[in-house]
C-alpha cells in the first residue's frame, strides 16, 4: 500500500485556521473536532527583546480523524486541506516522493496512513 | 461574450452535477460580510440543501483557497436563529422583545404608508438610508434613498472613518483610487508578461491575512514573499507578518502622519526620490520638501514611538527599492486627521516614482461604476442641496455621495437645519459597530417615528430600535453581480437555496422602489435590473454567469498615454493634470493643501492632563480570522474559536494593575467603558492595549440588547470627525482597566 504523507512548509503557515474547517466541512464532524490541528508555537522573543528575534510560528498536524480525504481523491481532487491552506504550505503526497523536497529547516512531514 | 473582457478557461458550466449532489460556481458576496468576493464552489444535496462551500480552483485571486468563515458559509445560511419572515412591533414596545409576524405585503404596505407620510410632512429629506461596511449594498440603497427623495445616505461611522477618508483624499489629489500591484487586474497573475514582483511591500495599518480588505485577498502578500518580495510592516504590535518582515515600525496609534513625514524628510534629504517622476508628474513638491524638514527622525521618533534610526532605515528601503508598494489599512482612516495621514503616506509612493509602475500601485480598473451610488440623477438637484454636512464639508462632494455622518446625528438630535423623522438600516449594526459613542446614537434614534431594519440576524440594533424587520439572504440564496471595489473585475453571485421567507437586499430594493417611483425601478425582477446595470459591458446577467469572472485588459504607465483623464491628455485627471502633493482641492476647500500630523486626542501627546487618571494608550478593532465586524457571534464553528471579547495587554502591564490572563476587566476612557477578557502577550507594547470590535452576546437576552452596552468598546469614543469631515479617532484612545467585580 502506497504511504502517503502531508509535507508541510511550515515557515509560511500563518495560522489561519482554513484547514481545519476545509476538513471539519468535509467530513461533517462536530465543532472543535478535525482530522488536522493548528498549534501556535510561541510567541516569545528569543533572547533579548531588542533584538527583534521571534519564535512565533504555527503548525498544522494531521490527527487520528484524517482519513487522507480517500473519497474526494477517488474524484480526482486534493485533500481539501491542501486545496484551501491559504498559505499554500500544504502538499500532499506519496511519503517517497515528498520526502525529495525535504530540504529546507521547518519543512515537516506527517506520515498519514 | 464581448471581446472586451478577458476570462479564465473553465472546464465545467457554472451549474452542474458531481454524484448526486449539485454543484454551482459563484461568488462570496455577501453576508455573511466580506470585502473580497472570493469564487467559491457550492454544493446542494438532493433535498436542496446548501451543505458544503469550496475555494474555486478556477478563481484567479485565490487558486481555490478560502478562509474559514467561507467555509462554514452552509452554518450561517441555514442557521436555525436567521430571520425567516417580516416582522414588526409597536413604536411604544421598542427594546421589548413583542414581535409580530407579518406578511411581505403588510411590511411594504407599511413601510410605504409610513415614509410616504414622513416624505410629504416633512420632505423626504427626513429619512435617513444608512448601510455598514461596503459590500454589495451601495447600489441598491443609494438608488432606493435618491429615487424616494432623500440625499441622506449615509453609514453611521463617525468621520466616515473607513477607507472613505482614502478614496476622497486619491480623488482629491491625484484623481483616481490607488491600489497595490499584486498582480490581481490580470487573469494571469503573477505570470503576466508585464507583471514585476514588488522589491518591497509597506504593510502599513492593517492585518492583511485576517482582514482581506476591499478587493485585496491577504495572503497574496505569502505569494509574494514566496517570489522574493521583502515586507516592512507597519503596526505597534508585534504579529506573525511583523516577524517575517525586514523592518517592523511599531508606531504609537494615530501617530501614522508623522512617522510618513519623517521618512519624507529623510528620502527628500538623502536625495531618494524619483527626479524624474516629481518634475514631470507632481505638482508642488517644494513646499512638500518644507513641510517634511519640519519632522525629523529625532522628533518623529518622540512622537511615534518609532526609533529614529528606523525610520531612517524605512525611507532608505523605500527610496533604494527598484519598485515597491503600498497595502494600507484602516488605521489609516481611524484617526481624526485621516485626510493629511493618507496623503502623507501616499505621497511616499508619488515622489518615489512608484505610481502606475508595475508591481508599485497602480490605477485600481473600473468596470462599472456603481459602488459610490446608482441613480444620482432620480435625486435631483433641489434634494441635492439639503444633504447633510456639504456646506461644512466641501470635501464630501468626492468620491462618495453620503451625508456626513457627524452632522447626521446631530440633525437627529437638534431638528436642525431640519427635521429627521425615519431611518432605513440594512446590512447595518451600528449599536454594536460603527457607531461612536452608541448610547448618544440609540438616544437619538430612538426620537424617530419609524425605523425599518434590514438584516440576517436579530441584532442589538433591531432589538433597540427597529419597528419592522425584513429578513435578507446570504450568498447562497440570491443572484447578484459583484464588481468589487480594489481591481474591479465582473462575478455574479449565483442562487442555490431557499430559506424561509427571506429576500435578498436587492429584491427588496427593487420592490419598495416600484411602490414608491416606479420610474426609477423599471424592471419586473432583479436578474433583469441586473442586466441593465451590466449595459456598458455588453453582456446580459445570464451570458456573465457563464464566464465569470471577466477582467477588463490593463496596462502600466497609463498616465504617459493619457488613459487616465477623459479628456485623453497625458497626466493625472487633477486641475493641474499632475499629482498633487500640494492640493489645489484642499485650499479651495479651506483646508491645509499639504499633510500634516496633529496629535490624538485624547492622548499623552495632546492631554498630558488626562494620563494619571487613564494612563494606557488604547486601540481598538483587531480583527479574528473566524469573524467580520459584529458578524458570525452565533456561529457555532466560529465562536469555538474565539469565544470571549478580547483585550491584549503585555504581562508587566497586567501584573501592575493586577491583572491575569482571562480575568474580565473594564477598559474605561473619559467617555465611557466596555468588557473584555484580559489575554496577556509579549506582543504588545507595554503603554499599550488593544481590544477587537463588533462585540454583542446572541445568547443574551434581546431585551438587554445583548448586553451590547457592556461590550461594545465604541462606548469609549466620541463622535468627532477631522477637520475635512472625514476620519475619526477609532483607534487611539486611553483608557484605565480594572477587574470587573460584584458591584463595579
Ligand atoms: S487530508 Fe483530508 S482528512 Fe486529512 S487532514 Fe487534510 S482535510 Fe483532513
Ligand atoms: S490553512 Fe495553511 S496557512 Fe492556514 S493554518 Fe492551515 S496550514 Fe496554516
Amino acid at each position: 500500500m502506497t504511504k502517503y504523507g502531508l509535507l508541510v512548509d511550515a515557515q509560511w503557515c500563518s495560522g489561519c485556521h482554513s484547514c481545519e474547517i476545509a476538513c471539519q466541512m468535509e467530513h461533517g464532524l462536530p465543532v472543535g473536532e478535525t482530522g488536522i490541528k493548528v498549534v501556535k508555537i510561541g510567541p516569545w522573543p528569543i533572547g533579548d527583546e531588542a533584538e527583534e528575534n521571534w519564535q512565533f510560528s504555527y503548525l498544522p498536524i494531521p490527527t487520528k480523524q484524517c482519513d487522507t480525504c480517500a473519497s474526494r481523491r477517488a474524484k480526482g481532487k486534493v485533500p481539501t486541506c491542501v486545496q484551501h491552506c491559504q498559505s499554500k504550505c500544504l502538499e500532499f503526497g506519496p511519503v517517497s516522493e515528498l520526502a525529495e523536497s525535504m530540504d529546507e529547516k521547518q519543512k515537516t512531514m506527517f506520515v498519514l496512513n | 461574450m464581448s471581446e472586451k473582457y478577458k476570462t479564465v478557461e473553465h472546464e465545467r458550466p457554472f451549474k452542474y452535477e458531481e454524484g448526486d449532489l449539485n454543484v454551482t460556481r459563484g461568488c462570496a458576496w455577501t453576508g455573511p460580510g466580506c470585502h473580497l468576493g472570493c469564487g467559491v464552489i457550492m454544493y446542494t444535496d438532493q433535498e436542496g440543501k446548501f451543505v458544503k462551500c469550496e475555494g474555486d480552483p478556477e478563481d484567479p485571486w485565490t487558486e481555490g483557497r478560502l478562509c474559514m468563515r467561507c467555509l462554514d458559509a452552509p452554518e450561517v445560511t441555514n442557521h436555525e436563529k436567521r430571520l425567516l419572515y417580516p416582522m414588526k412591533r409597536a413604536v411604544e414596545d421598542r427594546g421589548k422583545d413583542k414581535w409580530e409576524r407579518i406578511s411581505w405585503d403588510e411590511a411594504y404596505d407599511l413601510i410605504t404608508e409610513k415614509f410616504m407620510d414622513m416624505k410629504e410632512k416633512y420632505g423626504a429629506e427626513s429619512v435617513v438610508f444608512a448601510q455598514g461596511t461596503g459590500r454589495d449594498i451601495a447600489a441598491y440603497i443609494t438608488r432606493l434613498a435618491w429615487s424616494f427623495g432623500s440625499p441622506n445616505y449615509t453609514g453611521f461611522l463617525s468621520g466616515q472613518a473607513c477607507y472613505l477618508p482614502r478614496i476622497a483624499g486619491m480623488a482629491a489629489t491625484t484623481g483616481a483610487p490607488w491600489i497595490p500591484d499584486c498582480a490581481q487586474q490580470f487573469p494571469e497573475r503573477y505570470d503576466h508578461p508585464d507583471y514585476e514582483v514588488p522589491e518591497v511591500m509597506f504593510i502599513w495599518g492593517n492585518y492583511p491575512l485576517k482582514s482581506n480588505l476591499e478587493g485585496f485577498y491577504g495572503h497574496w502578500v505569502i505569494d509574494l514573499m514566496k517570489r522574493g518580495m521583502k515586507i516592512v510592516t507597519v503596526d505597534p504590535k508585534v504579529t506573525w507578518l511583523a516577524t517575517k518582515s525586514d523592518l517592523h515600525l511599531r508606531v504609537r496609534p494615530g501617530t501614522d502622519a508623522a512617522l510618513a513625514l519623517s521618512m519624507m524628510d529623510v528620502i527628500i534629504k538623502e536625495d531618494l526620490y524619483d527626479h524624474d517622476f516629481v518634475d514631470k508628474w507632481c505638482y508642488g513638491f517644494d513646499e512638500l520638501k518644507a513641510r517634511a524638514a519640519e519632522f525629523s527622525p529625532e522628533k518623529v521618533a518622540e512622537i511615534t514611538w518609532v526609533p529614529a534610526d528606523k525610520i531612517v532605515a524605512a525611507a532608505r528601503m523605500l527610496g533604494k527599492a527598484k519598485n515597491s508598494t503600498l497595502q494600507w489599512g484602516v488605521a489609516v482612516d481611524m484617526t481624526r486627521e485621516a485626510m493629511p495621514a493618507g496623503q502623507a503616506i501616499l505621497s511616499l509612493w508619488e515622489i518615489t516614482g512608484n505610481m502606475e509602475r508595475p508591481g508599485g500601485m497602480v490605477v485600481a480598473p473600473e468596470i462599472l461604476s456603481v459602488a459610490g451610488g446608482w441613480g444620482r440623477e432620480l435625486l435631483g438637484p433641489e434634494q441635492e442641496k439639503k444633504r447633510i454636512g456639504i456646506q461644512d464639508y466641501p470635501l464630501y462632494n468626492f468620491g462618495f455621495a453620503v451625508s456626513q455622518p457627524d452632522e447626521t446625528v446631530k440633525t437627529i438630535e437638534t431638528g436642525v437645519p431640519y427635521e429627521i423623522h425615519g431611518a432605513w438600516l440594512q446590512t447595518t449594526n451600528p449599536l454594536a459597530c460603527m457607531g461612536a459613542d452608541p448610547q448618544r446614537l440609540y438616544k437619538a434614534l430612538s426620537k424617530l417615528d419609524f425605523i425599518v431594519v434590514v438584516d440576517l440576524f436579530r441584532t442589538p440594533t433591531i432589538e433597540a430600535l427597529a419597528d419592522v424587520v425584513l429578513p435578507a439572504q446570504t450568498f447562497a440564496e440570491r443572484n447578484g453581480l459583484a464588481f468589487i471595489s480594489g481591481a474591479q473585475r465582473g462575478s455574479t453571485i449565483n442562487k442555490i437555496v431557499d430559506i424561509g421567507e427571506t429576500k435578498s437586499d436587492m429584491q427588496i430594493n427593487l420592490e419598495l422602489g416600484k411602490r414608491w417611483n416606479p420610474d426609477g425601478w423599471p424592471w419586473d425582477n432583479v436578474d433583469e435590473m441586473f442586466t441593465d446595470m451590466l449595459e456598458p459591458t455588453g453582456m446580459t446577467f445570464e451570458e456573465l454567469q457563464a464566464v465569470a469572472p471577466a477582467y477588463q485588459p490593463i496596462e502600466y504607465y497609463r498616465h504617459e498615454k493619457g488613459m487616465l483623464r477623459s479628456d485623453g491628455q497625458p497626466g493625472f485627471n487633477t486641475p493641474t493634470g499632475r499629482i498633487e502633493l500640494w492640493s489645489n482641492f484642499y485650499s479651495r476647500a479651506g483646508l491645509d493643501p499639504l499633510p500634516y500630523f496633529e496629535e490624538p486626542e485624547p492622548g499623552p501627546g495632546s492631554t498630558p492632563e488626562l494620563m494619571d487618571e487613564y494612563p494606557l494608550v488604547m486601540t481598538s478593532g483587531a480583527r479574528f480570522w473566524g469573524m467580520f465586524h459584529s458578524e458570525h457571534r452565533q456561529i457555532e464553528r466560529m465562536r469555538h474559536y474565539r469565544p470571549w471579547p478580547l483585550m491584549e495587554i503585555h504581562p508587566e502591564t497586567a501584573a501592575k494593575y493586577g491583572i491575569k490572563d482571562g480575568d474580565w476587566v473594564w477598559m474605561e476612557g473619559p467617555l465611557g467603558r466596555a468588557k473584555r477578557k484580559a489575554k496577556l502577550t509579549p506582543i504588545m507594547d507595554r503603554r499599550l492595549v488593544s481590544c477587537d470590535h463588533g462585540w454583542w452576546f446572541p445568547e443574551g437576552d434581546p431585551e438587554k440588547f445583548y448586553d451590547v452596552f457592556d461590550l461594545n468598546i465604541n462606548n469609549t469614543l466620541p463622535w468627532i470627525p477631522g477637520k475635512s469631515g472625514f476620519g475619526s479617532n477609532y483607534k487611539s484612545s486611553i483608557c484605565k482597566i480594572y477587574k470587573v467585580e460584584e458591584g463595579n
